[in-house]
């Protein structure tokens, strides 16, 4: 009797744990990777930004303008050589959420879409995630300006 | 020197913190990447435009302004800045203004990755 309990203690307590450390860890890990590549890649935009502002003489602004063209020129080569895809199935978000997974977004699905072809196939599917993004991001901004425009000024 | 390397430190912290939390989005809610994206953009639209933003952005550099919310952001300031230059039509053309060349690129390189590089068949 005593044994049997033991038992089913343990059996209850094995279940507990697997329930408490199963979803934790992979959110953990996947959190973690997110988290490390992701910085690595906002680093990386640092840099190309410094250059611009201490070696090139930009202001800010066009340092800015520079990193965000280097960042989406190097998805769109890593994304061509199939290199992008391995990264982002590593990284999750981290590759997501900075301005390389917009345009992994774009290029992606362009390259795809080619045997349907130029027009409808690559033309149209550049926008498929690009198209969302844009008309939510820029129809605040027009309503940020519009705002502001009747408060300030 | 020590300046620089603080500024890739924050760059780095920050810049993972936007990630991770994305990460978090993605595997606790039912949202997609493509949500998450629309969600960062407008997000950031937002704090940029009620003074939020700005301040991240000035302590962490391009761990903010990389990350999409930055990019709603420099939408966000660019339609303000065009709006106290030349008045209402500003807050059409600044958003775009500010934030063309990532989007422009985006285009293009797209186009040209399309041209140059054949997909790799699904596995």
């Amino acid at each position: 009797m005593q044994q049997s309990s033991s038992k089913q203690d343990r059996i209850a307590q094995y279940k507990a744990l697997i329930a408490r450390l199963t979803p934790k860890s992979k959110v953990g890990q996947g959190a973690l990777r997110a988290f490390w590549v992701g910085g690595a890649i906002c680093v990386l935009g640092q840099v190309i930004s410094d250059i611009g502002t201490r070696m090139l003489g930009l202001t800010l602004m066009q340092a800015s303008s520079l990193t965000s063209v280097t960042l989406v020129f190097l998805t769109a080569l890593l994304t061509g050589i199939g290199v992008f895809d391995v990264i982002a199935k590593y990284a999750g978000a981290g590759t997501v959420v900075p301005i390389t997974g917009f345009a992994n977004a774009m290029v992606s699905p362009a390259m795809e879409f080619r045997p349907e072809g130029w027009v409808l196939g690559t033309g149209a599917r550049l926008f498929t995630i690009a198209g969302p993004v844009l008309v939510y991001g820029v129809s605040a901004s027009v309503i940020v300006g519009i705002v502001y425009y009747f408060i300030y000024l | 020197m020590l300046t620089m390397l603080l500024m890739y430190i924050k760059a780095f912290a920050v810049g993972g913190l936007f990630c991770l939390i994305g990460e978090i989005l993605i595997l606790k809610t039912k949202l997609t990447p493509a949500r998450i994206l629309v969600c960062y953009i407008t997000a950031g639209v937002i704090l940029s435009a009620v003074g939020l933003y700005g301040p991240i952005a000035q302590f962490a550099g391009a761990g903010a302004t990389v990350p999409l919310t930055g990019f709603g952001h420099a939408l966000a300031q660019g339609a303000i800045r065009a709006v106290q230059e030349t008045g209402l039509l500003g807050a059409f053309t600044g958003g775009l203004t500010a934030t063309a060349g990532g989007i422009a690129a985006a285009i293009f390189f797209g186009f040209l990755a399309a041209l140059c590089f054949k997909p790799k068949p699904k596995t």
